[in-house]
């Protein structure tokens, strides 16, 4: 394979492979922006793959009080399913059961769209018949009465059909500790793209994953090829000295956030260097017969 | 093309229904067959030409210059466009409209907005009694839409009110909000005996605390409420209000307990 190299850090010429997906984003906005994390984090609990966790989500910005409907300081979330019926069912589950239980909250739509999906207008049941609608200009909110006042929900929130899941870069270094130091780099720069979020914990996998695996009814198992320790019995990716590979999976509500995320993460990693970080970047794909969005790694230097 | 403008000639001399001069009523129209229409509601049956001048051609865009306190159903159920009149109006202006502006430069009479569904209705002077109410016998009031009063309102304002918005920035008679189902009532400088009084739900928005109530309202706390910062910044971006009314924590009355008692009273802590 032939190989592009920017400064000293060596890039596959290779490609991630992505699926089209149904997303949503909401604002969760609190009292402080402590609270407003804490609603976001939670609610984005265990949502790092669709394989396991029936979505997708993460913080995709935190908001400045200007930036919210309300005022407070507030996170925009972003949610990825693979069917509209699934990302309702999470988007209300998770609201109903990590946003509305949160001190101080209340919850925004976060996209527009000709498609919507239900937030306020499932969730309002629980105010027993005390709920209240109301419709201010454009907008209809729900206020549903709780016992530090009132949780104020948007009643409806654009879905869209347009995101994209799975796009990936793979960070190849001589040590546990590289590998994370380029991680780390790629998703602070990353986080700093709107619109694409990083579901995995704190934004890095650990175990990639290829299709299937020898036991029956694994969707998906461990990615030997990128193992470093199954180099002498399987087919591998790695050359001798590479001891640690850990990845960044993107989703993002365009093909162009999941690009400029891409773009962003491949930055930081070759700006950090081969000696601090990563060897060499790759990319996971599937021969790209699965999925609809090919990113190549050549079209994303800096 | 230039806003049909009709420049009203003298003070007229019988009450007049505007109801047809609407820009779905006059859409099509020649000026000639604009000029025929009868106005007037008595025997003099004045028309159109007898008390305007006509002048503009775009019956989307039009402009009533003068105004007087005989002109009644200006915009009845307008539907889209924009209507301003440059003085007063009589009663019922801007009654069951569903979309569009309409603009009043003076003072409004008895039931303006009554039954509105949509559209935009400002006043810029004074309103009469039962702004945005029912007609005797029919079950609900407005029914969407904004209506903005920025002088003073009568008695009963917002009477059986359902959905929609009612802005009356400088005060308003006793009963505001009376048997309210829903929607919002915002009452600047004042509202008068009993506000909110057979209220069902509904919000009613003050700016001081009500100089009455209905002893069927009970008093429900000032948590922070994020519907009032909301509710506020809607109010200032929609140019109703200068600055905001409620703050971060308003007072709470519930109520009328009297009936349903859904509906609620806010004021600034």
């Amino acid at each position: 394979m032939p190989r592009l190299n920017v400064n000293g850090v060596t890039i596959d010429n290779t490609f991630a492979e992505a699926f089209g997906m149904r997303a949503t984003a909401i604002v969760i906005t609190a009292p402080n922006r402590k609270w407003a994390r804490q609603a976001a984090v939670t609610m984005t609990g265990f949502a790092t793959s669709v394989i396991g966790c029936g979505c997708e989500a993460a913080i995709d910005v935190e908001l400045a009080p200007s930036e919210t409907p309300d005022g407070r300081p507030g996170c925009r979330v972003m949610i990825f399913a693979v069917s509209t019926d699934e990302l309702q069912k999470q988007l209300q589950n998770r609201v109903g059961q990590c946003v509305l239980t949160s001190p101080g909250s209340a919850c925004f739509a976060g996209l527009d769209g000709p498609n919507e999906l239900k937030l306020g207008a499932a969730l309002r049941y629980f105010g027993d018949g005390w709920q209240i609608s109301k419709k201010l200009g454009g907008s209809h909110y729900w206020r549903v009465p709780v016992m530090d006042g009132e949780f104020v929900c948007e009643a409806t929130v654009g879905m869209t059909k347009e995101a994209v899941g799975g796009g990936n870069l793979l960070l190849l270094a001589g040590s546990n500790a590289k590998a994370l130091a380029a991680a780390e780099a790629a998703v602070a720069a990353i986080n700093d793209v709107r619109g694409a979020i990083m579901p995995f914990p704190g934004g890095i996998v650990r175990s990639g994953s290829k299709v299937g695996g020898k036991y029956k009814g694994m969707m998906a198992s461990t990615n030997d090829a990128f193992v470093p320790t199954l180099r002498g019995v399987t087919k591998s990716e790695l050359e001798p000295d590479v001891n640690a590979v850990l990845e960044i999976v993107i989703d993002g509500e365009t093909s162009e956030a999941v690009a400029a995320a891409m773009r962003a993460g491949i930055k930081a990693v070759t700006r950090l260097g081969p000696v601090k970080g990563a060897s060499r970047i790759s990319a996971g794909n599937y021969g790209g017969k699965l999925g609809k969005f090919h990113y190549h790694l050549k079209d994303l230097l800096p | 093309m230039k806003a049909l403008t009709f420049t009203l000639r003298a003070e007229p001399p019988e009450r007049l229904d505007l109801s047809p001069l609407t820009p779905q009523g006059l859409a099509g129209l020649d000026k000639r067959a604009i000029q025929e229409i009868r106005l007037g509601q008595s025997k003099l049956a004045s028309t159109v030409g007898d008390m305007f001048r006509v002048s503009g051609s775009d019956p989307d865009s039009i402009v009533i210059e003068g105004g007087s306190s005989r002109f009644d159903g200006v915009a009845l159920g307008m539907t889209a466009g924009s209507l301003r009149v440059a003085g007063d109006v009589g009663a019922q202006a801007g009654r069951a409209m569903r979309g569009g502006q309409l603009t009043i430069e003076g003072d409004a009479g008895p039931h303006a907005g009554s039954g509105m569904r949509g559209g935009r209705l400002e006043i810029l002077g004074n309103a009469g009694d039962h702004l945005g109410a029912p007609l005797a016998g029919e079950l609900a009031g407005m029914n969407g839409g904004v209506l903005v009063v920025r002088g003073r309102a009568g008695a009963c304002v917002a009477d059986r009110m359902r959905r929609g918005l009612i802005a009356v920035l400088k005060g308003c008679g006793d009963h505001a909000g009376s048997r309210m189902i829903a929607g919002t009532l915002v009452v600047a400088g004042g509202a008068g005996e009993m506000p909110g009084y057979l209220m069902r739900r509904g919000s009613i928005l003050l700016d001081r605390a009500p100089k009455s109530l209905s002893p069927s309202f009970v008093e429900s706390g000032a948590p922070d409420s994020v519907f009032a910062t909301l509710a506020d910044r809607h109010l200032v971006a929609e140019g109703i209000l200068r600055r905001p009314l409620l703050g971060k924590a308003p007072r709470k009355y519930g109520g009328d307990n009297a009936v349903l008692g859904l509906g609620e009273i806010l004021f600034p802590a």
